[in-house]
């Protein structure tokens, strides 16, 4: 391939794409000059992060505060039996370098907070949200509406998953068009307490990273004002219009949300301190 | 009368609106969101909905895994 610089190597490590009607050597081009980061290293984290590994996209960022756990290995497939008690981030990237050597990772061994969001979120150019909380959902959300960044959200409950692309100030509507404030304490299940299906978030976490390639590549029409319902048992997927809120409190016509919310202390999932407290 | 409510028929009264079709399957109007026969619709019409025979609708919940 002329004209695109690819090195010898990337002609054939990429060459499904290159030859791909709609991705070609300038999609190819475009994957490798862009940004992705994944927030959580997960179950929706780790197809959506070794997929975009694969595809070659140049640098793909994974956040994430916590340690692999046995229980863990049953759907994040990105982390194996080796890696039981090593951060995530350090795991994952170990498979994301093995996927593909060419492509820079970045790690952040870190829990987003409203102190760090904006630093950690403002060098990327497409954030997608593989988190498992509430309150991560909501910080991710508010700071890439404030940030003017595409989000692409996924989240999965037993059988049960969503996806959406939430892309700001296109009167395109955000979490919180949909869900202007969380769930309080206790209304809505966690995985740890509803269990979930293994491969729900290999479905659904390669639905995002899809939605991203997209995005980066300009293929096809993204997942923008529909959100994409996928229920395993009867193996059916879903759309539903969704609109943007000129009342919403972070995108709407007179936003109230402003600043970066922490919602820890009163959200659908108990903190560990919390949990620390009550044992 | 009788609507479809995620592919499952279900009997309301009349006058039923759509509010009264989320809290009858036992969810919050809140953290529900609700396509009316193809068309979203907003939540502060939620009780304002009525319903009529052969409605279809789809109530998607809040969820938060990964």
């Amino acid at each position: 391939m002329t004209g695109f610089g690819f090195t010898e190597e990337q002609v054939q490590r990429y060459a499904r794409h290159i030859i791909l009607p709609g991705i070609g050597g300038a999609g190819q081009k475009a994957l490798l000059n862009a940004k992705v980061l994944c927030i959580g290293a997960g179950g929706l984290g780790s197809p959506i992060a070794m997929y975009l590994a694969a595809a070659g996209v140049g640098t793909v960022g994974i956040l994430d505060f916590d340690r692999v756990d046995l229980s863990n290995l049953q759907r994040q497939i990105v982390h194996g039996t080796k890696d039981v008690g090593r951060p995530k981030v350090e795991s994952a990237a170990e498979t994301l370098r093995d996927i593909n050597p060419g492509i820079e990772v970045v790690t952040y061994d870190t829990l987003l907070g409203s102190d760090n969001a904006f630093g950690i979120l403002e060098p990327w150019d497409i954030v997608i949200d593989g988190t498992d909380n509430f309150p991560v959902r909501y910080l991710v959300n508010d700071a890439t509406q404030i940030l003017g960044k595409p989000l692409v959200y996924g989240s999965i409950y037993q059988f049960e998953g969503q996806a959406t692309v939430f892309m700001p100030g296109q009167e395109a509507p955000c979490y919180r068009c949909l869900f202007p404030q969380p769930p309080p304490p206790g209304t809505v299940p966690s995985c740890a307490e509803g269990g979930v299906f293994g491969v729900l978030p290999g479905i659904v976490g390669c639905i995002q990273a899809t939605e991203a390639i997209k995005l980066i590549t300009g293929l096809g029409e993204p997942l923008i004002g529909k959100l994409l319902i996928f229920d395993a048992l009867v193996m059916e997927f879903t759309t539903v219009k969704i609109r943007w809120d000129a009342d919403c409190p972070v995108c709407g016509k007179e936003p109230t949300v402003t600043e970066l919310i922490d919602y820890d202390m009163f959200c659908g999932i108990p903190s560990r301190t919390q949990e620390g407290d009550t044992a | 009368m009788r609507v479809v409510a995620n592919g499952k028929p279900r009997e309301v009264g009349p006058g039923a609106t759509v509010e009264d079709l989320i809290r009858f399957v036992g969810l919050d109007p809140q953290y529900v969101i609700v396509e009316h026969n193809g068309e979203a619709l907003e939540r502060k019409r939620y009780g304002e909905a009525r319903l009529t025979e052969g409605d279809r609708l789809e109530l998607v919940r809040a969820v938060a895994g990964g």
